[in-house]
């Protein structure tokens, strides 16, 4: 499954499971995720999975590339409990103080931003990975009809909770942070809960997301 | 016994409580975070006696101005720091680093600046009280998670010490920070994305550190790195010392608090053993890179490392 195996640095092990973004070669990304968890090899610092690659770090005062490269490739692949596509449900307030590039995306895509929305809210999306920042989800696929570039310029400050929207992806900017994403509209939901420090993500890769629209009166007086 | 704390009178410019770091938790979008110059950050601890992994405070050019309110404590300050004790009579006693020296109720810490370097330690015996998270107290502010909400310390925010009381304790060692020729790299994995002039100049033109540098990243510019692929790669994982090049051909460093993950074309890596020297660059000062393989880069990490327990087997 993993087409080359390289080091990246001194200090990490770059496994490369081909370019395309698909669910089979993400869940194959996943399964050497908990597999390598499971297996605990010494010296493993971190491994962090994206759509179709895995990275593993290690501390370089226990181990070098050539010992780990060869646990990791000795290591028992394993379907450990399987996918089983949880599906998380997302309130999304698409009013127009949310909807930041409605004018945007109705002018770049030539369809009135209602006809936008139903597209974008008549999909599941799947989660391939987590992160950049605590949290966020990278979701796909958006429909082929609303595929757009991230902005030219992107914003200094894209709020907490805006649902972003580029090519074939979706995300959930977990906090304020600057970004370039075309911004459909919020969630009052809390996606990240670093208390619960067992499970602190609402969604996790391979989760299926249903987003769901509520008014702007629901989204203010949102109790979870 | 009241417990001991300082209250901060100044805050400095990017003041954190720093451990260790924080392991297995990238895929979750928490990079490693921890002290940034791990060496300063453990001579610091060394000299006044703590086991690994304690708390420190990390502070950044201007430092804190701190007042201990309750309680009796030693202390030292690690880097290339500035800094005055200022007794509660008035008195002013000049720091000197990497010695150690005793607080009492009243007294304070004027950090007043790293010189020529970003980074400085401040480390107390039996370390700060830090809050937990995925075992580690390291702030990470761009996630807010860690000690003090996970935000920079702030005016009047008070810093507690897991012991109040101390024992009369000195020890100092004499150490100088490394100055540096070259950062020396590894090919990164997209390395043939770039031209062959681009590829040349990176490993012989000087770029400068600019001002856009912080815990998350440092953006250096020097001759423009054109890429001749893609300027975009599919979104992958990130690793500290990770040099990313974005279309606009200035490459930025990924530091202790990096974004997880990121879609840029990587040129190369910075090796471990240079990743202390490299933090310590301030905007302005320039560097060249220099490439390494693979082997090399782990026999110099091993010698640094040595060189790392030489220093603190020095501290009796």
């Amino acid at each position: 499954m993993i087409k080359n195996i390289s080091n990246l640095g001194d200090a990490a092990v770059y496994c490369d499971f081909g370019n395309k973004v698909t669910k089979e070669i993400n869940s194959n990304v996943i399964k050497y995720f908990k597999s390598l968890n499971k297996n605990k090899i010494l010296g493993i610092t971190n491994i962090t999975p994206s759509y179709n690659k895995l990275i593993i770090s290690y501390d370089l005062e226990k181990i070098r590339f050539e010992q780990i490269k060869n646990k990791i490739l000795e290591i028992k692949i394993e379907d450990l409990n399987p996918q089983e596509n949880k599906i998380i449900k997302i309130p999304v307030c698409t009013d127009e103080e949310y909807c930041l590039d409605a004018g945007r995306l109705s002018e770049k895509l030539k369809l009135d931003i209602g006809k936008i929305l139903k597209i974008f809210f008549d999909k599941k999306y799947f989660c391939y990975m987590t992160g950049f920042v605590a949290g966020m989800p990278f979701l796909g696929d958006i429909d082929k009809i609303l595929r757009l570039k991230r902005l030219e310029t992107p914003r200094v400050k894209v709020p907490k909770g805006s649902i972003g929207i580029t090519e074939q992806f979706s995300n959930i900017y977990t906090y304020e942070s600057p970004g370039g994403w075309n911004i459909i509209g919020n969630t009052p939901t809390k996606i990240f809960d670093k208390l619960n420090q067992d499970n602190p993500l609402k969604i996790n890769p391979g989760d299926i997301v249903e987003f769901y629209e509520i008014n702007k009166s629901e989204y203010l007086n949102w109790n979870e | 016994m009241s417990e001991a704390y300082f209250e901060i009178l100044r805050a400095g410019i990017n003041s954190t409580l720093q451990d260790e770091g924080r392991l297995q938790q990238n895929h979750i979008g928490l990079p490693i975070s921890g002290a940034i110059d791990k060496r300063n950050y453990l001579i610091s601890n060394h000299l006044v006696g703590n086991s690994p992994n304690a708390a420190s405070l990390e502070f950044a050019y201007q430092g804190p101005l701190l007042k201990l309110k309750s309680g009796r404590t030693s202390a030292v300050i690690a880097g290339n720091v500035i800094f005055n004790i200022i007794r509660k009579n008035s008195e002013v006693e000049e720091g000197v680093c990497y010695q150690t020296f005793s607080l009492n109720q009243d007294d304070q810490l004027d950090i007043i600046s790293t010189n020529k370097s970003v980074y400085g330690y401040l480390s107390v015996q039996k370390g700060f009280k830090g809050e937990y998270f995925w075992g580690s107290c390291s702030i990470n502010t761009k996630s807010e998670v860690g000690s003090n909400k996970g935000k920079k310390f702030s005016i009047n925010d008070e810093i507690f010490l897991n012991q109040s009381e101390i024992n009369h304790y000195s020890k100092k060692i004499n150490y100088f920070n490394p100055k540096i020729e070259f950062i020396r790299v590894l090919k990164g994995t997209n390395f043939d994305y770039f031209s062959y002039e681009s590829k040349k100049d990176f490993f012989s033109k000087e770029f400068t550190i600019t001002k856009l540098t912080d815990r998350m990243g440092m953006r250096i510019k020097g001759p423009k790195i054109e890429n001749i692929v893609d300027t975009n790669i599919k979104s992958e994982g990130l690793i500290k010392g990770v040099i990313q090049v974005p279309s606009d051909g200035d490459p930025i460093i990924m530091l202790s608090d990096h974004g997880t993950i990121g879609g840029y074309p990587k040129i190369g890596v910075v090796i471990s053993a240079d990743y202390d020297k490299l933090v310590q660059l301030t905007p302005g000062n320039t560097v060249k890179f220099k490439l390494v393989e693979l082997s090399e880069a782990e026999k110099l990490f091993q010698l640094y490392n040595l060189e790392t327990k030489t220093i603190l087997d020095q501290i009796k």
